[in-house]
């Protein structure tokens, strides 16, 4: 308990917890600070093609075994499990009808790569390693859990809500292709191809991310401010309690499949993290009566704050428990 | 100078719509329009900024079309097949363009 206490202090006092805790403080106090949209887009970019890289050039470095393959279909699995359990709990706790909790889980079996990315810089900055395939795992946990949804709205409705454009939009959206292309690059330069880029993906990305954390406190806060009243007190419970049950689960799957120490966390974190760009964007398209100041506010303003600030010291300390490292 | 009677249609709708409200207009044998994008505003679902927006799930667009007035009934009626379900605004003026050939 000590530790996670230590890990959870050491966190709130880092760059990255601070910059979006000045974003968020900064959009409830009403200031006008903003990112203009074609910055965080050129953030997120960069941020995925930086991940994604070292990713691929770490499992060049590492050699490629069966677990990359279980791990991705580990995953794939978490992703379509994750809503009926999210949709079962948010349905206990709250009011929120049918439509909207389905909505919501959706969003919960899918992942939140900046969390992802947050969570990877603050293992490195601990020295802590993780199998650079964590990458893939996260591309191929953004869709799952969009079919568990619709799945849980269509049942008993005739027809279904999911067409072959709305299935391109969602395994050809923009992040995924980024993210699993520059792994790809990665792993085909591998090392070398790292050196002659480093400087640019490899020094710069705490500080961009620390830039890209204010933004996205600034759209946190603004997104509270916006869904004050949206939310029940039994929903904002379900915010903090499902990423824990997720990362549990993620936790459970990382030690069926051996993950390392690091490899857990991550495995964790995406378990455990809501998505609020490629999801909310498959729900306006398939489920436009869904309420987005439901789902949004609750991934974006209640269970982001909550894995950046506790979950990810939480993880580390529950994965440093059950596997040691 | 010689001008011609025709309608412009502005329909803003979500920028995740977009592709399809275009698609279904070309399909309704409307090929000229154009995109525009909306920094912001308030409506009957709150208010909303493009400011940080990484995700398509928030933003707004507005598609403009000025096309001859017989042919407004197939361009909303593929219009609302799209749009009926989500946020947005149709709106119809009526306009004048000197070049009646090109609409």
């Amino acid at each position: 308990m000590t530790d996670i206490f230590a890990l959870a202090a050491d966190n709130l006092i880092s760059p990255i917890v601070l910059s979006f805790a000045l974003g968020l403080a900064a959009a409830l106090a009403r200031s006008d600070l903003s990112i203009p949209e074609a910055i965080a887009k050129a953030m997120s970019i960069y941020l995925l093609f930086a991940i994604g890289f070292k990713g691929g050039v770490s499992v060049s470095d590492h050699g490629v075994d069966l677990s990359l393959g279980t791990t991705i279909l580990a995953g794939i699995v978490l992703s379509f499990a994750i809503p009926f359990v999210a949709f079962a709990l948010l349905r206990l706790l709250s009011r929120i009808d049918r439509l909207n909790a389905a909505a919501v889980a959706g969003h919960y079996g899918s992942i939140s790569i900046v969390t992802f990315v947050a969570a990877t810089s603050v293992l490195q900055s601990k020295g802590i390693a993780a199998e650079g395939f964590m990458v893939a795992v996260a591309a191929a946990m953004e869709a799952p859990a969009i079919l568990s949804a619709l799945w849980l709205v269509s049942r008993g409705e005739a027809g279904g809500r999911m067409d072959a454009g709305l299935m391109r939009e969602i395994m050809l959206n923009g992040s995924i292709v980024l993210l699993v292309g520059a792994f790809l690059i990665g792993w085909i330069t591998g090392p070398e191809g790292l050196a002659e880029i480093d400087a640019f993906i490899v020094a710069p990305f705490k500080g961009v991310l620390c830039l890209f954390l204010l933004d996205m406190g600034l759209v946190a806060g603004r997104g509270m401010q916006k869904g004050r009243g949206a939310l029940g007190i039994g929903a904002v419970v379900f915010g903090v309690t499902m990423p824990v049950i997720g990362g549990l689960l993620g936790l459970l799957a990382a030690v069926i499949l051996g993950l390392s120490p690091g490899g857990a966390v991550l495995m964790m974190v995406l378990a455990a993290s809501a998505s609020y760009i490629a999801v909310p964007a498959a729900m306006r398209v398939a489920l436009p009566e869904a309420n987005p100041s439901i789902y949004l506010t609750l991934s974006l303003g209640v269970t982001f704050p909550f894995n950046l600030v506790l979950g990810i010291p939480l993880y580390m300390a529950l994965a440093g428990m059950v596997i040691g490292g | 100078m010689q001008t011609h009677k025709a309608k412009r249609v502005e329909i803003t709708i979500e920028t995740i719509m977009e592709n399809r409200l275009t698609k279904a207009m070309r399909d309704a044998g409307v090929t000229g329009y154009s995109v525009l994008p909306v920094r912001g505003g308030s409506g009957r679902s709150g208010t909303w900024t493009r400011a940080g927006q990484i995700s398509r799930a928030e933003g707004m667009s507005q598609v403009v079309c000025i096309i001859r007035p017989e042919r407004l009934d197939a361009l909303l009626e593929a219009a609302f097949a799209v749009v009926e379900t989500h946020i947005g605004v149709v709106c119809i003026t009526d306009c004048e363009v000197l070049r009646a050939e090109r609409f």
